[in-house]
C-alpha cells in the first residue's frame, strides 16, 4: 500500500495541517509501512461482526434539561491569542472578492 | 531516613501521629526536585508556592482532627505530596500536555480527579512530563525534551506517562497521576519499577483529561507500591455526571482484599505473550514472578490469545482516528498557539504545522487518512469489528480464569535517541497493552525483578470492574518479594 505525496498533501489538507517537504515524504514513507502492516487485519474473518460502538454496558445517558453555572466568559476568553470586545476574534473568512460576488 | 522516600501510607500513619508535618514532607520533597531534576527531568512545572500553601492547609486539618481525636477518619491522602502527569487539567496551574501549542496554556478549571485530589488535601507538587498529547513510549516525544530513568539515566523511563514514573522512582513525589490509552501508565511502571493500574474503561472519570483517544483514554493510580496504588485508585474511582462515559456502578472496596490470600484463583498465561518478540530475559522474570504466585496458591494455566498481534494494528487505526478528530480542535483561536498568517486558512495551517511535534503530525495524518472517503471501511470499520472480537476472546478466555497474567513491555527500557527502524519497530513495544485498552478491561503492573539491573513489570489483567482481584494478587506477590523496595541508587 504505497501512497503518493498527493495522497499525503491532500490528507494535511482535511487535517488543516501545514507540512515541510521534508515531513510530506517522511510520513508518505511511514504511512505507507504502517497501512501494509495493517493488512494483517485481512486474515480475520469479521463477516457478521458488529463494530464496537462502545466497551460499556450502557447506552444513551440522559440527564434532565436544566440550566446549571458554567464558566464566566473572561475567565474562558483569557487563555485566547486575540479577543475583541467579548469574543474571540479571527481573520476574516471570506474575502473581498468573495463578499463581492 | 529521609523524608520524601516514604511511601504514601507511610507518611499518612506518620501524619496522622503528629512525627512530621505536611509542610515538612513537602519540603523535603521539593528539595529533593531541586537536587534531583537536572537529571531526571520528571516535571514540565513546578509549583512549590501553591504546594507548600496546600501542605499548610493540610497541617491544620491534621492537628484540629488531632485536637479531637478524629485523626482516623481524616481523608488517606490529606498532605501527601501527588505528581500529576501534564495531560490532566489543574486550574490555574499550566498545563502542556508536552506541546507547545499548549505551552501557555492555563485551565479555568479542575479535572474530576484533580478535584477529588483537592479535596482529600493532597499537595499536587507540580506537572509531569509526557510524550506529546500522550501520543508515545518513551517520554521522548515531549516538546520540553525526554525525561530519563532513575534506574538509569542514559535510558528513558518509558511512556507517555514516563515523567510520574520517573518522579517516583527518583522519590520526587510520593505517588502520582498517568493516564493510560495503549500501555501509557503500566509501561512506564514497569520500567520504573513501580505499580501502576489501568482501571476498567468508564471507571475513572476523564473530564479535565485533555483527550487523546476517547474510546480508549483512562486516568490510572501510579505508586510505590500496591497499597499506596489501591489508596489512590479508590479516592479517583467511581461515577460523574461530568463524563457521559462514566459508570454508575458503586467502586468495590479494595483494601479489604489486600490480605495475601489468593488460594484458589485461576491464572491464565496467555502463550501469545512469551513468544517471539519478547526479550527472553524479561520472559524468565515474569515466568519467575508467576511461579511465585503458583505457589502462593493460585492455579496456573496455559492459555491462547490469537489476536494479540493484530491488536497493533487496530490500535494505531482506531486511537489515530479519534485522535485526528479530537486534535481539531487546536485551532490557535480559544487557547494554544497561534500563528501569524494572512488568511484564516494559512492561520490554521501554520498554527498546527507549528504548534505540533512529528509524531502527533504523523498520527493526524494517519487517523485522518483512516477516516476519509474510500479508505473509511478498509481500515476503521474493519478495525472496530476486529476490535469486537479482541473482546469476544478475553470474554472466553475469562469464563477459564480469573486474571490473565504476563510481561508488561517485550522490552527493557531502551537507551534514550534508540533510533527504531520504522514506525511499525516502535508500534510494536506496545504489543502486550493495547489489547486491554481496546477491550476497556483493567490491567496492573507490578514490579516482577530486574534483568541485567533493569526493572521489569508484571501484568495482570482482570475482567471489568474487577479491579479488585488484580490488586489482591498484585499485594500477595509483594508480600513475597521485596523488588518494590529496591530504590536506584543516587
Amino acid at each position: 500500500m504505497a501512497l503518493s505525496r498527493e495522497d499525503v498533501e491532500h490528507v494535511a489538507w482535511l487535517a488543516r495541517l501545514a507540512l515541510t517537504e521534508e515531513e510530506i515524504e517522511r510520513f508518505r514513507e511511514h504511512l505507507s509501512a504502517i497501512l501494509e502492516y495493517a493488512r494483517m487485519l485481512e486474515e480475520v474473518d469479521i463477516s457478521d461482526v458488529s463494530p464496537t460502538a462502545t466497551v460499556l454496558p450502557m447506552r444513551n445517558v440522559m440527564r434532565d434539561d436544566e440550566v446549571r453555572p458554567s464558566l464566566p466568559r473572561d475567565v474562558v476568553l483569557a487563555n485566547a491569542p486575540d479577543t475583541y470586545e467579548g469574543y474571540f476574534r479571527v481573520q476574516a473568512v471570506l474575502d473581498t472578492e468573495d463578499e463581492e460576488g | 531516613m529521609e523524608l520524601y522516600r516514604l511511601t504514601a501510607h507511610e507518611a499518612r500513619d506518620l501524619l496522622r501521629k503528629g512525627e512530621i508535618t505536611a509542610v515538612e514532607l513537602t519540603e523535603a520533597v521539593l528539595r529533593r526536585i531541586e537536587a534531583v531534576e537536572p537529571q531526571v527531568r520528571a516535571y514540565i512545572t513546578v509549583s512549590p508556592d501553591t504546594a507548600l500553601a496546600q501542605a499548610a492547609a493540610a497541617d491544620q486539618r491534621l492537628s484540629a482532627a488531632r485536637r479531637s481525636g478524629e485523626v482516623d477518619t481524616l481523608p488517606p491522602l490529606l498532605g501527601i505530596p501527588i505528581a500529576v502527569k501534564d495531560v490532566i487539567s489543574t486550574r490555574g496551574l499550566r498545563t502542556t500536555c508536552g506541546s507547545r501549542m499548549l505551552e501557555r496554556y492555563i485551565p479555568p478549571y479542575d479535572a474530576t480527579v484533580v478535584r477529588r485530589l483537592r479535596a482529600q488535601g493532597a499537595v499536587i507538587v507540580g506537572k509531569t512530563n509526557t510524550d506529546e498529547f500522550a501520543m508515545g513510549w518513551s517520554t521522548e516525544n515531549s516538546a520540553f525534551g525526554p525525561s530519563r530513568n532513575p534506574w538509569d539515566i542514559t535510558r528513558v523511563p518509558g511512556g507517555s506517562s514516563g515523567g510520574s514514573a520517573a518522579a517516583l522512582a527518583a522519590d520526587e513525589a510520593l505517588i502520582a497521576l498517568g493516564s493510560d490509552t495503549g500501555g501509557s501508565v503500566r509501561q512506564p511502571a514497569a520500567f520504573c519499577n513501580l505499580v501502576g493500574l489501568r482501571p476498567t474503561y468508564g471507571r475513572v472519570s476523564r473530564y479535565g483529561l485533555v483527550a487523546f483517544a476517547s474510546s480508549l483514554d483512562q486516568i490510572g493510580p501510579m505508586a510505590k507500591d500496591v497499597l499506596d496504588c489501591a489508596l489512590l485508585y479508590e479516592v479517583i474511582a467511581g461515577h460523574d455526571p461530568h463524563d457521559s462515559t462514566s459508570i454508575a456502578q458503586p467502586v468495590e472496596p479494595v483494601l479489604p482484599a489486600l490480605n495475601g490470600d489468593i488460594r484458589g484463583v485461576r491464572i491464565g498465561v496467555p502463550r501469545e505473550y512469551f513468544g517471539e518478540g519478547i526479550h527472553a530475559g524479561v520472559a524468565e522474570v515474569v515466568r519467575r514472578a508467576i511461579a511465585q504466585l503458583e505457589s502462593l496458591g493460585a492455579h496456573v494455566e496455559e492459555i491462547t490469545l490469537p489476536l494479540t498481534r493484530h491488536s497493533i494494528p487496530v490500535y494505531y487505526l482506531i486511537a489515530t482516528a479519534e485522535a485526528s478528530a479530537n486534535l481539531a480542535r487546536y485551532d490557535g483561536v480559544r487557547y494554544g498557539h497561534s500563528a501569524t498568517a494572512t488568511t484564516i486558512w494559512e492561520h490554521f495551517t501554520r498554527t498546527r504545522g507549528e504548534g505540533f511535534g512529528p509524531e502527533v503530525k504523523r498520527r493526524i495524518i494517519l487517523g485522518t487518512y483512516a477516516l476519509s472517503a474510500g479508505y473509511y471501511e478498509a481500515y476503521y470499520l474493519r478495525a472496530q469489528k476486529v476490535r469486537t472480537l479482541i473482546r469476544r476472546e478475553f470474554e472466553q478466555a475469562f469464563e477459564r480464569v480469573d486474571i490473565i497474567a504476563g510481561p508488561v513491555a517485550p522490552v527493557l527500557p531502551w537507551p534514550i535517541g534508540w533510533v527504531m527502524e520504522n514506525p511499525v519497530q516502535a508500534y510494536l513495544t506496545d504489543l502486550l497493552t493495547v489489547s486491554q485498552a481496546i477491550a476497556g478491561i483493567p490491567a496492573l503492573s507490578v514490579p516482577a525483578g530486574f534483568h541485567e539491573g533493569l526493572p521489569v513489570g508484571l501484568q495482570l489483567v482482570g475482567r471489568p470492574l474487577d479491579e479488585v482481584t488484580l490488586f489482591r494478587v498484585a499485594y500477595a506477590l509483594e508480600q513475597v518479594t521485596e523488588w518494590h523496595r529496591q530504590r536506584p541508587t543516587q
